[in-house]
């Protein structure tokens, strides 16, 4: 058969040949969930009576949304979690000082060629690695972590090319913004996106897990890089692994593609209140700003502090600024190189592996009338705390020279 | 499956964040849902919704977050069935296994307009609004067999027993 790698991982995931448009049954690699979903989870399989578990290894729990807990009602639903996690005797829980659930799974467990289905819509995070990853409700992976399958739909296959070099302050976050841009939130829906990359060291797993990060936003059902010798690499190294790639066949058919050149990239923003409302960051230079965050799942890896790092370095911030590492790993690297240094000497508030200000939890809520630069993964009303809050999406970058500037900012501009 | 109730309608992208604001998700009740459904929008939707409604909306329908108290909080509002011109995947699977019915109407904005009594055939698509019938796209396979079942779990114990 000629398969694309969305066909060749859903065909053995379901035990046989699948086109696009098939509705099968897939066996899942990883069931995963943190904290704000999880008690979710479990009460859905406790109301229903069906308190088992398809494969003990195979199930990821993680804590990051409520992490530390802000208020009791978080605190009770981390403890019930752990209690479940102990009785169950799951062996790949993850409390509070460990960090993000999707960062957890490319560091740590996913490989080219799973099925991941976890209980928060960033799941396609996983992608980064070339796993089909998809974030689906507390009813659905309840069920994935009882029979250890899912149904899926077949999506219809796109197919992306990376050519040339991104220039210095590009990343990840421009790519994706550059596909939100053109084709729009809903071009997307039911399709999966397939990212070849011509020059695969030119474009790092950091950046790729941006990319996949963002897939959800484009409401794609997964995006996946096609493996390659930095997913090889970046596997070895962070885990001593050796991974067969699995990749599309040289016939395989695409509903369509497109080509984006790196080389001619600029930074980028999504303005309010929309993760298309694409533009420069030059067109929006006149937008003073509240508060940065940077950090997240979509951007809180060891290249997004390098950048910061390295753009506030021997400043100081004229906004607040909150920046949080993804995980305990990536902020010990970073603390390693001296970034946090830099960053904490800008005068910004540094934390590690909660996912707060992403979503208006805690530890950087928006107020009314606040403008936020950001680099998480959405600017929806309200996503960040007020309704009256407007929230701009950039990458590191960007939020750096911005918390610089007090003004939204292209790095490239600062004096 | 039929249903019937007269029309809530919105625009485009009406995201996940604006149907339960995050900071409502530490609870699964669905009578603390309902009275904060779609409250960015409209606080008042609840009082809206509570006589049994049809919502009508544009594109992406539900797109963003993988939480399912999006569903719970539209059904336990009275929300009967959302017609939309397309739904994230996430939410879609989400009101099926909650048992709330999605019907994809590709003009749906266009043809139905706010307050229109509509009756909509869940299983064929069939939509009868101001004397004409238009045709979406109905629940079949195994989402309907969820759907009927009356949500995945209860599926799971069926088809397993």
């Amino acid at each position: 058969m000629t398969g694309t790698l969305t066909e060749k991982i859903l065909s053995r995931a379901s035990g046989k040949t699948v086109s696009p448009g098939d509705v099968i049954e897939a066996k899942t690699d990883i069931v995963a969930f943190h904290d704000l979903t999880g008690y979710h989870v479990i009460e859905v399989m406790e109301k229903a009576n069906m308190v088992k578990i398809f494969d003990r290894a195979k199930i990821v729990v993680a804590f990051d949304h409520l992490a530390p807990p802000p208020d009791v009602r978080s605190a009770e639903i981390q403890g019930n979690i752990r209690k479940f996690v102990k009785d169950m005797r799951l062996p790949n829980f993850h409390d509070i000082n460990v960090g993000i659930l999707h960062e957890l799974l490319i560091e740590k467990y996913a490989q080219p060629g799973q099925v991941i289905v976890a209980a928060d819509s960033h799941t396609t995070t996983s992608g980064a690695v070339g796993a089909f990853a998809q974030g689906m409700g507390a009813s659905d992976v309840a069920a994935a972590v009882i029979t250890g399958k899912t149904w899926l739909v077949v999506p219809q296959p796109f197919k992306v090319t990376l050519k040339g070099t991104p220039s210095k302050w590009i990343n990840g976050k421009d790519v994706a913004l550059e596909l939100l841009g053109k084709f729009k939130a809903d071009y997307f829906n039911g399709m999966s996106i397939e990212v070849h990359v011509e020059k695969p060291s030119a474009f790092p797993m950091d950046y790729r897990a941006t990319v996949s990060n963002m897939g959800i936003e484009m409401n794609a059902d997964a995006l996946m890089f096609v493996p390659d010798e930095e997913t090889k690499n970046y596997i070895k190294t962070m885990r001593g692994q050796e991974v067969e790639l699995i990749t599309p066949d040289s016939g395989a058919k695409y509903e369509d593609e497109y080509t984006i050149d790196l080389n001619k990239m600029e930074p980028l923003v999504a303005a309010p209140y929309s993760v298309d409302n694409v533009k420069t960051a030059r067109e929006e230079s006149k937008v003073p700003v509240d508060q940065v965050y940077i950090g997240s799942c979509t951007n809180g890896r060891l290249s997004d502090f390098q950048m910061a790092s390295e753009i506030l370095k021997g400043r100081k911030v004229k906004t607040r600024c909150i920046a949080i590492p993804s995980s305990y790993e990536m902020f010990k690297q970073a603390m390693d190189r001296g970034y946090i240094e830099d960053i904490v000497n800008a005068g910004c508030v540094v934390t590690y592996g909660t996912c707060g200000p992403c979503l208006g939890g805690h530890f950087g809520v928006a107020g009314p009338g606040e403008v936020i630069v950001s680099t998480s993964s959405r600017n929806f009303r309200g996503r960040m705390g007020s309704n009256e809050a407007k929230v701009y999406l950039s990458g590191p970058a960007v939020a750096a020279a911005s918390a610089a500037t007090g003004f939204i900012t292209d790095p490239r501009d600062l004096q | 499956m039929i249903v019937e109730g007269p029309v809530l309608k919105y625009g485009d992208k009406i995201d996940t964040d604006i149907i339960i604001p995050a900071r409502h998700l530490k609870h699964t009740d669905p009578a603390y849902l309902a009275q904060h459904a779609m409250e960015p929008l409209d606080p008042e939707f609840h009082k809206k919704a509570s006589k049994g409604v049809i919502i009508v909306a544009g594109k992406v329908f539900g797109m963003g977050s993988s939480r399912e108290q999006a569903a719970i909080a539209l059904k336990a509002a009275g929300v009967k069935a959302v017609i939309a011109e397309s739904f994230a995947r996430i939410f879609y699977r989400n009101c099926i296994n909650n048992g709330l019915p999605l019907i994809v109407l590709p003009n749906a904005t266009k043809e139905i307009n706010e307050g229109d009594s509509v009756k909509v055939n869940v299983e064929t698509g069939e939509i009868t609004v101001n004397g004409k019938t238009l045709k979406g796209k109905g629940i079949s396979g195994m989402a309907l067999d969820i759907l009927k079942s009356g949500g995945i779990m209860e599926y799971l114990k069926k088809v397993s027993a």
